[in-house]
């Protein structure tokens, strides 16, 4: 695969979160404020914008920025849409559609509950097998899809609640050195296990966070990356892939298109598994996590759980995921998949303070939207990697 | 088969029918199960729609399923949904792979909630909708050496 390797690179960076889980601002305002901080981040302005990416309305959002893009991408893939906006805008740069592409993501959940805002439901249409199929069976959303993807894991494989629980734990650890993170106090594997069963076998600590939360990446062509103000991150590699939108059409519940996603995008970037320094891998549910570790060939099929068992992700461990605190404890908006990125590229320019790994050079962000439905995967690296 | 609606079934928000679909929903007034198979690959497929998710034929023939199978995933839902279950009480989801090797979901009903594994063998039960139509739910198998 030719592709996309090294020809575009995220140049700038930002995300606004809170220990409080509520941010101040909403709407199209904390997009333009985290917008902002973006293109700081990368010494840019918005007068170098021509290539706008927004998982609702890319339309909207430019028109309210006052620009006048030549390349528009309002692909929503749910929580995947940031990587899928990601290989789209390195795509469009590569084939000279455009030269800086901003993507943006702002959404408050938790401050519009507070103050009594109707919650913001899926548009359900009509004609939709979600509606007829599975919603008069009471399947609660997101949680169900995903315990049923756990449930069948743990009887072909034989994997434990407890081997799940260390997912949570040592994503714990992890945002204990984040003081942005929502939750810091590191927990044990009982603690996942005495939390409330949602939906069996996943207790509310295999669960992730419900938080307010904004984040934008700027990026643009690997010649312009190099004259502007932060060392850039270049991708490497990029894949998507969907094979279900409704669970019930998922084929396999134990395999996600990240099979696919993932092998395109290291073969892109020519890596391995064992080249990668940080996993960001969108974890949603403890089992999100662990489906990810094995469809992107961290280890084989069905051995997810003896995988994570020894804290092999957290900190100290050989392959370090989710260093932010994950979805599951730093925060998590609905569509998380932007703060994957935000996070990976931190990392490879070395801000990441006390959580920094040491030196690392190939970061994968890897966003999974819907139902396990969508998984695109991007490889990042540093300048020597290029 | 049975028709009697179990007691511990919880209230329900009702399915449309969507294009495609209305033969599937026609016999369950009968509380038959129907699938729709594609004449052109010979196989059958689900949900109904009006083209065949394998090769885009439109000749389709509706045939009767043996309404058996078994639990291919499930979960234990504890806090339901409140627009959905208005019974408030935890209930089973499942995914069930019919003989015929399609899957669907449904309620498993008329089983201790701790007593759903997945691989067991279960049979199509109907619960009347408002309009004679049915929902189809599954319970255990009872003559399992019927397999």
């Amino acid at each position: 695969m030719a592709g996309l390797r090294g020809a575009a690179a995220i140049v700038g960076v930002a995300d606004e979160v809170s220990p409080t889980g509520e941010l101040g601002g909403s709407g199209r305002a904390l997009e333009a404020a985290v917008i902002k901080q973006a293109l700081d981040d990368a010494g840019l302005t918005l007068a170098d914008v021509d290539g706008v990416c927004h998982s609702a309305s890319s339309m909207g959002l430019a028109e309210y920025l006052g620009i006048h893009p030549t390349f528009t991408d309002s692909t929503n893939t749910g929580g995947s849409s940031f990587e899928v906006h990601a290989e789209h805008a390195a795509a469009a740069i590569a084939a000279g559609l455009c030269e800086v592409v901003v993507s943006v993501y702002a959404s408050t959940p938790r401050s519009d509950r507070r103050d009594g805002k109707p919650r913001r439901r899926p548009d359900l249409g009509v004609n939709n097998p979600l509606v007829d199929w599975e919603l008069p069976y009471g399947l609660r959303l997101p949680m169900a899809p995903y315990a049923m993807a756990a449930t069948r894991h743990m009887a072909e494989f034989g994997t434990t609640s407890e081997q799940l629980a260390q997912i949570a734990v040592s994503t714990r650890a992890w945002a204990g050195l984040n003081e942005r993170a929502r939750y810091r106090q590191a927990i044990t594997i009982d603690d996942v296990l005495a939390s409330p069963m949602e939906c069996s076998p996943l207790h509310l600590l295999d669960c992730c966070l419900v938080t307010d939360g904004a984040g934008a990446f700027v990026m643009t062509s690997a010649a312009r990356a190099r004259t502007l103000a932060k060392p850039p991150v270049y991708v490497l590699g990029a894949g998507t892939c969907h094979d279900h939108s409704i669970i019930s059409q998922m084929p396999d519940l134990t395999t996600t298109p990240g099979v696919i996603s993932g092998a395109n995008a290291f073969a892109m970037a020519g890596i391995t598994p064992s080249d990668v320094d940080l996993l960001m891998g969108y974890d949603s549910f403890t089992i999100t996590a662990l489906l990810h570790l094995e469809d992107l060939g961290f280890c084989a099929k069905g051995e997810g759980g003896p995988f994570v068992e020894d804290g092999k992700t957290a900190p100290g461990g050989s392959l370090p995921m989710n260093t932010n605190g994950g979805g599951l404890s730093y925060t998590h908006p609905g569509m998380y998949g932007m703060f994957l990125i935000v996070e990976a590229v931190k990392q490879l320019r070395g801000e990441c303070g006390e959580r920094q790994l040491e030196s690392p050079e190939i970061a994968v962000a890897h966003g999974s939207g819907i139902v396990l439905s969508c998984m695109s995967t991007l490889v990042l690296g540093t300048e020597a990697t290029r | 088969m049975s028709t009697k609606v179990p007691a511990d079934t919880p209230l329900r928000m009702e399915p449309p029918i969507s294009p495609g679909a209305e033969p599937f929903w026609e016999a369950t007034r009968e509380c038959r199960l129907v699938l729709p198979w594609c004449l052109a690959c010979e196989r059958p497929f689900f949900y109904p729609r009006e083209v065949c998710p394998l090769c885009l034929g439109t000749a389709i023939a509706w045939r009767p399923a043996t309404g058996t199978g078994v639990v291919y995933s499930f979960t234990i839902e504890n806090r339901p949904p409140p627009a959905a279950f208005s019974m408030g009480k935890p209930y089973v989801v499942a995914l069930v792979e019919l003989d015929e090797g399609v899957r669907l979901m449904g309620n498993i009903v008329g089983c201790p909630l701790e007593k759903t594994e997945v691989g067991m063998p279960v049979s199509v039960t109907w619960e009347a909708l408002s309009d004679g139509r049915h929902l189809p739910l599954f319970e255990p198998r009872r003559e399992e050496n019927a397999l």
